[in-house]
C-alpha cells in the first residue's frame, strides 16, 4: 500500500473527528484513523504532534496526563468546546465542498 | 483564552513542555515499535518540528547565535577589541554632536505644553530703527499694546534679559537676570520649587521690591537656605524681598542660558519707544493655529505702531516704523543666540563625524571581509553538514549586531564625556554655555538607529558573502588560491576608493577650517591688540552732575595715564571687537547713507596705534562748546567724498534720541580698523572727541597699553582708581584674549576638523594597508613565481604600486568631486578663502598621497623581499 499524503489541514479535521467520541493519547489518535480508514491512512509522528501543537496553540483541544492502557504515562486530548465548534464548521465545509467536487465529477 | 495568551504560557514554561512533549513522543515510538512498526525519523527533529507550531524557535536560534558569537569574539581578542574601539568612538563622537544638537536645537522647553508658545517679532526684524538688547524683539509700549488686546492668545508675556548687580561694593558680583511680565510664571506653567512665583501683585511702580532665584542660584550663590519673610538680596542697589525658588530643570526661555535671578517689570511712567528690548511670547489659544495668529497680528499692526509711534528720529525712520507687521513664530525650542552662533557648525560637525563613522564602517567592513575569507573552511564545513544558508547569514549578522550594540553602549557612555567637554569648550568668561544635556529618548534612537546602521554597512555584505560560498570549490581550494578572484576583491576595492574619497572630502575640511582660523588669527585689525588692558568703570555712585561728567572721565583717564609702566591709556564709548555697535544716519553733501560712531578721548588713535593719515588729532581745544569735529576713516571718506579731499568738509547726523541733529567738521583720516568683529569688512566709522558726546552717562570703557603683564597693569589701575574713588565699580580684562574669547567657534571647528581629518586619513591609510596587504597574500603564490622566473624586486614594488595608485587615483577624483560639492555648506563658516581654495586642495591630495603610498610602499617592499622558495611551498 502506497503511502498517502495528507495536507495538514485534513489532518487536523481528522484528529478532531476522533476525538469526539473521547479523550485519546497520541499514539491512540494515530492507531484510530488508521484503522478507520481501512488501514489506508498511515498518520507519521512527524506529521501527528505538529498537528496537535497547532491545535493545542488555537484552544480546540486541552491536554491532561493519564496511564495508557500499558501503563505508560501518556498525554490525552480532550475536544473543547470551541474545537466541537470548529469541527462543525469543518465539517459542513468539507460536506459543502466534497457534493460540489462530486456534482462536477458526476456530470462533467 | 486567546491564543496569544497560551502562546506567551508556552514561552514562559518553554522547558517543562519540551520535557512533556519529548517524553510523550518516546511514548509513541515505544507503543509503535510494540505494535510491529518501524522506528522513523530522527527524534530531535521531529521534536523541533513539532515545537515549531508555538512559534519561539527564533528565540531558540536567537540566543545560540549569541552565545556562539560572544564565543567566535572571545576567541579572536584583538579583532574584537578593534571593531569594539572603532565603533566606540565612531558611535561616542556622533552621538555626542546629536546630544548638543539636541539640546540646542531640538528639545522643548522645560515648561508645560511647550508647542502652544508662540513668539510675537516683526516681519524681517526691526532693521536699523533704535536701540536693540539682547533677544530684544519689540519695546515696552507695543508690548503693553499686546497685553490689551491679543485675541489669538490665551495668555501672553513678555520678558527681557538683563544683567544685575548683586551685592555691595567690592564683593558685589554681576549675575544673569531676566525681567519677566506679571503673567509670566502662570502663563508658561512654571510652579515655584519653593515659595511662590512672581504674579500680578510684584509688578507696579518702579523700583520693583520682590525677585526670585534660580535653583542653581539658589544652591550656590544662597546656601540652598530656606526662603523665608527675610530672604532679601541687595539687586542692584536695592534691596528685594526673594519670594521664590524655580524649579530645577527651569533655565529661562534662552536655550544655551541659565537665569540667575528674575525680576519683575516695573512700571515706568515713560517706556522709551525706541528701545527693543524685550521679547513678547503667548500660548496659542485652542483652535488658533501660527498661520491665523500672525494674521492677526498683521491686522492688528498698523493700530499699535501708530499708538507706539516713535518720536525724535529722522521722518524715514518713523515712516519705517509705522510699517512693522508683527507675525507670531513658533516657540517651543524657546530662543537661543548658542543656536544662532553654532547651528551651522553643529550641522557640520555632525556630517563629518557622520563621514568618520562610515570610514571606520568601512574599515570594520573590509575586516569583516578578510576575515570572511579565513573563515571560509569554517562556513564550508558547516554548509556541508546541513546547516540552512540563511541560518549560516543570520548567525554572521548576529555576530555584527553584537558588536555593533555593544559599540553603541560605550558609545553612549563616550557621547556623555565628549559633549560635556564641547560644551566645557564652548563657554568664555563673559559667555557661559549652560546645557542640559542629559540623554533623553531622542539621544537614546539616534545611537540605536545609527548601530543598526553601522551594522548593516560593515556587517552585510560580508555576510553575504560569506554565507554564499560554494562547499565544494571553499573546502578544495582551502585558502591556497592560485589567483584569487578578481571578484572577490571588488567590494574592498570599492570600499577603499570609498575612504579614501571621504577622508579627502574631510581633510579638505579641516585645512579650510585651520586655514581660515589661522587667517583670522593673523588677520590685520589695523590697531594694536597686544599689551592692551580694557577696563570697565561705572561711576554712578560718585553722584557725578551731568554737565561734569566729561571732565571727571577726563581726570580719571589722567590718573590713569600718570601710572608708572602705563604707556597711554584712552576712554572711548565703543570697545572695538567686542561686539557693540552704534550707528546713525548721515548725510554729507547730496550722498546720504549711514555710518558707526564712536566718542574717544584724543589719546584714543595714539594707544591703539592708528597712525593719522590727514589732518589732525582731536586736542583740547576740542571741547563741549567749540565746533562740532569729527575724524573718519577710509571707507568713509571713499563711501561719501568719492575721491575728493575730506578735509574741512561737514556731515549732518540724523537725529536720535539724546543725539540732536548736529552738522561736524571732518579734520582727519584714519586707515581702516576693523570695528565690531574680526570677520566683518569695515563699515564707514566716524570718531568724535568724547568731549563732545551727547549723551553722558556715569560709566565708561578705558584701554590701556602697557608693557607690564596685564594682572600687574590691572592691579596698579584698580589701586590708583581706588584710592581717589573707593565707590567706584570697575571690572578688567586683556583686550586680546577677549578678541580670541569672540573666535572660539572657529577655533573648535579648526580643531575638531582637523582632528577627524587626520583621524580619516589615518584610517584610509590602515584601509589601503591592510587591502594591498590582503591582495599580496592572495598573490603570493604568483609573486613567487615571479620572481622565480626572474623578475627583480623593482618590478614586484611597481606592480603593487600600480594596484594601489589604481585605487588612489580613483579615490582622489571621487573625493575632489565631492570635496568641492560639500565645499558650498561651509563657506559661510570661512574666512578669507574660499571653498575652492586650490592651494588648500592641493595640499589636501598631497597630503592623503603622501599617506597612501607610504601605507601600500611597506606591504610592497615586504612583498618584493619574498623567498619564491617559501612563496611557493607554502600553503
Amino acid at each position: 500500500m502506497p503511502k498517502l499524503q495528507m495536507p495538514s489541514g485534513a489532518l487536523m479535521l481528522l484528529v478532531l473527528r476522533v476525538l469526539r467520541s473521547g479523550p485519546l493519547h497520541g499514539y491512540a489518535i494515530a492507531q484510530r484513523i488508521h484503522v478507520l480508514s481501512s488501514e489506508i491512512l498511515r498518520v507519521e509522528e512527524g506529521a501527528l504532534y505538529p498537528a496537535l501543537q497547532k491545535i493545542l496553540l488555537k484552544g480546540w483541544v486541552t491536554s491532561e496526563w493519564g496511564l495508557s492502557e500499558t501503563n505508560r504515562r501518556v498525554r490525552f486530548y480532550r475536544l473543547t468546546s470551541a474545537g466541537r465548534k470548529q469541527l462543525e464548521a469543518e465539517l459542513s465545509s468539507y460536506e459543502r465542498i466534497h457534493k460540489a467536487i462530486q456534482a462536477v465529477l458526476r456530470t462533467a | 483564552m486567546s491564543e496569544l495568551f497560551r502562546r506567551l504560557r508556552y514561552l514562559l514554561n518553554r522547558r517543562r513542555f519540551d520535557r512533556e512533549l519529548a517524553s510523550e513522543m518516546e511514548a509513541h515510538r515505544e507503543m509503535a515499535a510494540r505494535d510491529g512498526g518501524k522506528p522513523f525519523g530522527n527524534a530531535l527533529r521531529l521534536r523541533e518540528e513539532a515545537r515549531d507550531a508555538w512559534g519561539w524557535t527564533w528565540i531558540d536560534c536567537l540566543f545560540q547565535d549569541l552565545r556562539y558569537a560572544c564565543r567566535v569574539l572571545r576567541k579572536s581578542p584583538g579583532f574584537t577589541f578593534v571593531v569594539i574601539l572603532s565603533l566606540t568612538l565612531g558611535i561616542g563622537a556622533n552621538t555626542a554632536i546629536f546630544q548638543i544638537l539636541n539640546a540646542v536645537r531640538l528639545r522643548n522647553l522645560p515648561v508645560s505644553s511647550p508647542r502652544q508658545l508662540a513668539e510675537v517679532k516683526i516681519v524681517g526684524g526691526n532693521g536699523a530703527v533704535g536701540l536693540h538688547d539682547e533677544y530684544g524683539e519689540l519695546t515696552r509700549p507695543i508690548w503693553e499694546e499686546i497685553r490689551r488686546d491679543h485675541p489669538a492668545f490665551s495668555a501672553v508675556f513678555a520678558w527681557s534679559a538683563q544683567l544685575v548687580l548683586v551685592g555691595e561694593g567690592s564683593a558685589s558680583q554681576l549675575a544673569k537676570g531676566i525681567l519677566v511680565s506679571d503673567d509670566f510664571f502662570h502663563a508658561l506653567g512654571v510652579n515655584a520649587w519653593r515659595g511662590r512665583v512672581l504674579n500680578s501683585g510684584d509688578e507696579h511702580a518702579c523700583p520693583e521690591s520682590a525677585a526670585m532665584v534660580s535653583y542653581p542660584y539658589w544652591q550656590s550663590k544662597m546656601g540652598g537656605r530656606e526662603i523665608g519673610a527675610r530672604t532679601k538680596l541687595l539687586i542692584n542697589g536695592k534691596l528685594k524681598q526673594i519670594v521664590g525658588v524655580t524649579p530645577r530643570s527651569f533655565f529661562g526661555l534662552a536655550v544655551g542660558e541659565r537665569f540667575g535671578i528674575a525680576l519683575p517689570f516695573c512700571r515706568s511712567t515713560e517706556l522709551r519707544r525706541d528701545v527693543f528690548d524685550v521679547s513678547v511670547m503667548g500660548r496659542l489659544r485652542p483652535g488658533w493655529s501660527l498661520p491665523a495668529a500672525s494674521a492677526q497680528l498683521s491686522a492688528q499692526s498698523p493700530g499699535i505702531m501708530a499708538a507706539t509711534k516713535i518720536k525724535g528720529y529722522s521722518a524715514r525712520s518713523i515712516e519705517s516704523y509705522g510699517k512693522f507687521r508683527l507675525s507670531a513664530y513658533s516657540a517651543s525650542t524657546g530662543v537661543s543666540d548658542l543656536r544662532r552662533a553654532y547651528d551651522s557648525s553643529l550641522w557640520l560637525l555632525f556630517a563629518i563625524t557622520g563621514l568618520v563613522l562610515l570610514i571606520a564602517c568601512a574599515n570594520l567592513a573590509n575586516l569583516m571581509l578578510a576575515r570572511a575569507g579565513v573563515r571560509e573552511r569554517e562556513f564550508a564545513v558547516r554548509l556541508a553538514l546541513g546547516a540552512a544558508r540563511n541560518r549560516l547569514l543570520r548567525q554572521l549578522l548576529v555576530e555584527s549586531c553584537l558588536l555593533a550594540a555593544i559599540g553603541a553602549a560605550l558609545g553612549l557612555g563616550l557621547a556623555e564625556l565628549l559633549s560635556r567637554v564641547l560644551v566645557v569648550s564652548l563657554s568664555t568668561e563673559d559667555n557661559p554655555v549652560a546645557l542640559p544635556m542629559g540623554t533623553d529618548w531622542r539621544v537614546l534612537l539616534f545611537a540605536a538607529s545609527i548601530a543598526a546602521l553601522t551594522c548593516i554597512v560593515f556587517g552585510v555584505a560580508p555576510a553575504i558573502r560569506a554565507s554564499g560560498a560554494d562547499p565544494v570549490t571553499s573546502m578544495k581550494s582551502g585558502g591556497r588560491g592560485m589567483t584569487a578572484s578578481r571578484e572577490r576583491f571588488s567590494l574592498q576595492r570599492a570600499m577603499v576608493v570609498i575612504q579614501i574619497s571621504v577622508s579627502l572630502v574631510l581633510l579638505v575640511g579641516a585645512l579650510l577650517f585651520v586655514r581660515s582660523f589661522h587667517n583670522l588669527m593673523t588677520e590685520n585689525l589695523g590697531m594694536r591688540a597686544q599689551s592692551i588692558v580694557l577696563g570697565r568703570i561705572a561711576f554712578q555712585k560718585s553722584n557725578v552732575p551731568p554737565g561734569h561728567i566729561a571732565q571727571f572721565k577726563r581726570e580719571l583717564l589722567d590718573d590713569v595715564r600718570a601710572i608708572p609702566g602705563v604707556r597711554n591709556a584712552a576712554i572711548t564709548t565703543n570697545v572695538p571687537l567686542l561686539g557693540g555697535t552704534e550707528s546713525d544716519g548721515v548725510t554729507v553733501g547730496r550722498v546720504e547713507g549711514s555710518s558707526m560712531f564712536t566718542w574717544v578721548s584724543p589719546s584714543y588713535f595714539q594707544t591703539m596705534g592708528i597712525p593719522l593719515l590727514a589732518g589732525r588729532n582731536f586736542n583740547e581745544n576740542d571741547t563741549g562748546t567749540s565746533r562740532r569735529v569729527v575724524v573718519v576713516n577710509q571707507t568713509f571718506a571713499h563711501r561719501f567724498l568719492n575721491g575728493v579731499n575730506p578735509i574741512g568738509r561737514t556731515l549732518r547726523t540724523s537725529p536720535m534720541p539724546n543725539y540732536p541733529s548736529t552738522v561736524c567738521e571732518i579734520v582727519g583720516v584714519i586707515p581702516d580698523t576693523k570695528y565690531n568683529s574680526v570677520r566683518g569688512a569695515t563699515p564707514p566709522m566716524a570718531f568724535g572727541p568724547d568731549s563732545q558726546f551727547p549723551s553722558q552717562h556715569p560709566w565708561t570703557a578705558m584701554l590701556i597699553h602697557s608693557d607690564l603683564p596685564p594682572t600687574i597693569v590691572i592691579d596698579s589701575v584698580k589701586d590708583r582708581i581706588g584710592q581717589k574713588h573707593p565707590e567706584i565699580l570697575s571690572r578688567y580684562q586683556i583686550f586680546e584674549a577677549k578678541i580670541q574669547d569672540g573666535l572660539v567657534r572657529e577655533r573648535l571647528m579648526a580643531m575638531l576638523s582637523g582632528f577627524f581629518g587626520l583621524l580619516a586619513a589615518l584610517l584610509a591609510a590602515v584601509g589601503l594597508y591592510g587591502v594591498i596587504g590582503y591582495i599580496i597574500t592572495r598573490r603570493r603564490n604568483e609573486i613567487g613565481i615571479r620572481l622565480a622566473l626572474g623578475a627583480n624586486s623593482g618590478q614586484v614594488i611597481g606592480m603593487v604600486m600600480r594596484e594601489a595608485g589604481a585605487l588612489l587615483i580613483a579615490g582622489l577624483l571621487i573625493g575632489l568631486a565631492l570635496s568641492l560639492a560639500a565645499g558650498r555648506g561651509a563657506s559661510s563658516l570661512l574666512f578669507g578663502l574660499k571653498s575652492y581654495d586650490p592651494f588648500t586642495l592641493a595640499l589636501a591630495i598631497g597630503l592623503l598621497v603622501a599617506i597612501g603610498a607610504l601605507s601600500s610602499l611597506l606591504p610592497a617592499f615586504r612583498a618584493s623581499k619574498l623567498d619564491p622558495m617559501a612563496a611557493l611551498r607554502c600553503d
